[in-house]
């Protein structure tokens, strides 16, 4: 199986060195997936594909280049490599970089489901329908516009000409569903969903019922009138942030001052309450893998724990510029891009209070349930941010009224200072790359409305 | 040069009937590019693509299905047409005979830039480096990407339609951080066209010294006002406000689902008689144009709004079947691995007749918004959020000082009603546009446009 997607990362390795770099590297990947969407009872479209490709690097004089390509024929191998290799003279020479010294690949269970396998694509339309009637059947729902069951089966081989080449196999399956309730003007929309490694491990009606909750919790929401008090940010929205700071805590951002937290290393940079890692080989964790995109054993990295920073994320080159050891954090999207510095998945830890407890907590204050606009909205240099949101006051320790067309303000250091309680109901979520978050309660925030 | 023999195509499109459906199309595409960077003063991360693949649809009254693979060889497609048909459960039909191929000739391309030397293309970048720097000696950090694309498309339908194009991209971006004292501020500035390398022969750094100053004048910013205020939004990138606000909402996928607030509004004044927007795919070199869309389409200009008024909404054919109108030619798709859904091509706002300064000069205390860091909107409801990148305070008619963190926040059709200034100034700048997981370039565009009155979110008072 994977056997032969080694295979061939070893051809092209060698076609590399053929075609004249000093070093090479190979990534093979190949991918089958199945898509389905459902609308009003029927099917809307189902997708079902196969990919393979080819990603190679080309190492000469301390210069990189990097080819890819569909073609796994010996012929497109060979055309690849010369391509890889002639990429790589429109390069600075760079004394960091080069392949990781110290490549391996960790034991890492559980990435792929054999479950999945056994599920025939009618049953996957019933899971996407099933969603669809637990988001109709909430009173109130007056749309529900999108289901998608999607799930997909890659393998993934890695070789270099320094004798490392390793493979394994992982299996995706996500859904989702956005219900709409209330008409006109007054239509407000909620996402529900869910991710496993299996659709056995997914629940339509869990997923259906969050996506009308979400709707309909926001049904009459009006501006609010400007403040500054206590926040909650439920999951999704903790989610989207945590993903934020952890793109910020990239050894590369940092080294070409691109990051707020440059020189804050070792330093307190949140409260005691917070604390967050990135976990390359957590079971459950989408983005896990047994090596990153360069060849490097993936690990467990706390990055901030008791409120300080512990370290960055490294690849092998900002490791050398730096110093130290690589943690195992050059990522790639697909064969289509060469690795770059970025998070595995991140892992915040959770506390002791139910979202309930905290919204108690908060005591009158305004609990953010969607933010929108969250890159355009942060500065990543200073930190500083204005996103929208909307979501319900807090009155009296209680939900109260929905809100929407409102601005939440503050910087990514002050808010993360200023977390009072770290909420325990834990999941993954697909937002700001793959976060396992829990709500946060933030003392204080500027918010402004009408 | 074709891709794939028509007589191939014929038999992919026979199988992919062989249990029925309305209609079966065969799309194929060959993808190539090349991109390079500049970074912390190195040229770094070249890297050249190439990808080859088709995808086979069968549409069956609403419903789609799909399917795609890698490379172009008989056996894979008829094995994709076959897993295809595998869903349906109706009796074979005969896709009619392809014509022959038609070939789109709209959008010329200079000098191809696969031929020019990567030397030239990196010494582009450290030019644009230099000029950066040199913009300020505030400026720290200077990263400016290059790349181009070209993308050969086919595509075959079982009604007998047979179109191709030939599509090439060529786009500089900067970004520039500048830094004084504790205060750190970046700017952007992007230059794309469905064009050639001539895009970049006159004077190319031009991009990064605008991204430059944009950093360096929001070094002197001072916290955004809040409150509900009159907005004088600039041209060029200023329309993807148009583009999240109101352009979503009239693509006919959200607005057949009851997911737009545009739906149902055809033929009723939305804005001021002297209102008047576009989606044009026709425009010739511009980011967002195509010869065909890809669904073999031929791209036009539509009006979207006339004298205020609401005239059409944005088809692929899957739309434009159901609601009996002919497609626009929006039927878009990221690649061969993605299904086509109605998407804008480069969406703008026609020119009034004000200047910029007949604009500012009547706004006693407002906000002229230049550039957004991006934005989002709920196409449902047409709320949307944006962040001002470069914005500036409007004081008794004139232009003082820059502000930072300033968010507009506001609904689509509200805003809409709102525009009561319209200047001649119109620009199209270079997007990207994201849907249903499919990233596709989008040519954003306007004149200067003054916004009666938006919530605007702020960090001051």
């Amino acid at each position: 199986m994977s056997r032969e997607l080694e295979t061939t990362a070893g051809r092209a390795v060698e076609a590399v060195l053929r075609a004249g770099a000093g070093d090479a590297e190979a990534w093979a990947e190949e991918t089958v997936s199945r898509h389905v969407r459902v609308y009003e009872g029927d099917v809307e479209s189902l997708s079902d594909a196969g990919g393979r490709g080819l990603g190679l690097r080309a190492f000469d004089d301390g210069r990189v280049g990097y080819a890819y390509g569909t073609d796994l024929s010996d012929g497109g191998v060979a055309e690849l490599a010369r391509a890889a290799r002639g990429a790589a003279e429109a390069a600075d020479p760079d004394d960091h970089g080069g392949l990781p010294d110290d490549p391996g690949a960790a034991p890492v269970e559980g990435l792929h489901s054999p479950a999945l396998g056994g599920w025939s694509t009618e049953r996957k339309v019933e899971l996407a329908l099933a969603a669809e009637r637990a988001a109709r059947a909430r009173p109130g729902v007056t749309q529900v516009e999108t289901v998608v069951y999607s799930d997909a089966e890659a393998r993934v081989a890695m070789s270099n000409s320094r004798g490392f080449t390793a493979g394994y196999q992982s299996t995706q399956a996500w859904a989702y569903a956005s219900a709409f309730a209330g008409e006109g003007a007054d239509l407000m929309t909620g996402l529900g969903l869910g991710l496993a490694r299996d659709p056995d491990n997914l629940d339509p009606e869990a997923i259906g019922t969050e996506a009308a909750e979400r709707a309909l919790a926001l049904v009459g929401a009006r501006a609010p009138e400007t403040r500054r008090c206590p926040v909650v940010l439920d999951t999704f929205v903790a989610a989207s942030f945590v993903g934020f700071i952890g793109s910020m805590l990239s050894a590369e951002a940092v080294q070409r001052g691109r990051s707020l937290f440059a020189d804050k290393e070792g330093e307190e940079v949140a409260n005691a309450a917070f604390a967050l890692v990135d976990d390359g080989t957590d079971r459950e964790g989408p983005d896990s893998a047994p090596f990153d995109g360069e060849g490097s054993s993936t690990r467990r990295t706390s990055l901030i724990e008791e409120g300080s920073l512990l370290t960055f994320l490294f690849d092998t080159r900002t490791a050398r510029i730096a110093g130290r050891g690589t943690t195992g954090n050059a990522t790639r999207g697909s064969y289509r891009s060469p690795p770059t510095v970025g998070t595995t998945n991140l892992v915040l830890a959770a506390g002791e209070a139910t979202l309930d407890r905290l919204v108690e907590q908060a005591g009158d204050g305004l609990l953010v349930t969607d933010v929108a606009g969250l890159h355009s909205g942060v500065n990543p240099v200073s930190g500083t941010f204005s996103v929208g949101a909307s979501g319900r006051l807090i009155e009296g320790g209680e939900r109260g009224t929905p809100v929407r067309e409102l601005t939440i303000a503050s910087d990514l250091v002050s808010m993360l200072r200023a977390v009072q309680a770290v909420g325990s109901e834990a999941r993954w979520v697909p937002f700001g790359g793959s976060v396992k978050a829990v709500p946060l309660l933030i003392g204080e925030m500027s918010v402004s409305g009408a | 040069m074709t891709l794939l023999e028509p007589e191939l195509a014929q038999r992919v499109l026979k199988r992919a009937l062989r249990r029925g459906g309305d209609f079966a199309e065969l799309y194929v595409e060959e993808r190539t590019g090349f991109a390079l960077n500049l970074d912390d003063r190195r040229v770094e991360r070249p890297q050249a693509g190439r990808e080859l693949g088709a995808s086979v649809r069968v549409v069956q009254g609403d419903s789609s299905y799909f399917g795609y693979v890698d490379g172009l060889d008989e056996g894979d497609l008829l094995g994709v047409a076959d897993s295809v048909a595998a869903a349906l459960r109706g009796e074979a039909r005969a896709p009619e005979t392809i014509a022959r191929v038609q070939r789109a000739d709209v959008h010329p391309v200079g000098r191809r830039p696969e031929e020019v030397e990567a030397a030239a293309k990196a010494e582009v970048l450290r030019a644009c480096d230099e000029s950066a720097r040199g913009t300020g000696s505030d400026v720290v950090q200077a990263r400016i990407t290059y790349s181009e694309a070209r993308r050969r498309v086919e595509v075959f339908g079982s009604d007998g339609r047979a179109a191709a194009d030939d599509r090439t991209r060529v786009r500089l971006g900067a970004q520039v951080v500048a830094r004084r004292a504790e205060r750190v501020e970046t700017g952007t500035d992007t230059l794309g066209g469905h064009v050639g390398w001539e895009l970049l022969e006159e004077r190319p750094e031009q991009v990064a010294e605008s991204a430059a100053r944009k950093a360096l004048t929001m070094l002197d910013a001072r916290d955004a006002p809040t409150g509900r205020l009159p907005v004088v939004v600039g041209n060029g990138f200023g329309g993807v406000l148009l583009h999240e606000a109101v352009g979503h909402g009239l693509e006919a996928d959200a607005v057949q689902k009851r997911a737009s607030v545009y739906a149902g509004k055809l033929g009723e004044q939305l804005a001021e008689p002297s209102v008047i927007a576009y989606d044009d795919g026709r425009r010739e070199g511009e980011w967002g144009s195509d010869g065909i869309d890809d669904e073999g389409t031929p791209t036009r200009r539509t009006t979207v709004i006339d004298d205020g008024r609401l005239t059409s909404y944005l088809y692929d054919l899957l739309r434009a079947r159901k609601d009996g109108v002919e497609s626009t030619g929006n039927g878009r798709r990221e690649s061969f691995r993605h299904l086509p859904i109605p998407r804008m091509t480069n969406t703008y706002f026609g020119p009034g007749e004000a200047t910029r300064e007949e604009l500012i000069g009547d706004v006693r205390r407002g906000l002229y918004a230049i550039s957004f860091g991006g934005g989002q909107v709920e196409p449902a409801t047409g709320d949307f959020v944006f962040g001002v990148s470069e914005g500036y305070l409007i004081e008794n008619g004139e232009v003082t000082s820059p502000v930072r963190g300033a968010t507009l926040v506001g609904n689509g059709l509200e805003a809409l009603r709102a525009v009561d200034g319209i200047a001649s100034d119109l620009e199209i700048a270079t997007g990207f546009c994201g849907k249903g997981g499919q990233s596709v370039p989008a040519g954003v565009g306007q004149p200067h446009v003054r916004i009666r009155e938006l919530t605007v979110g702020g960090t001051g008072s």
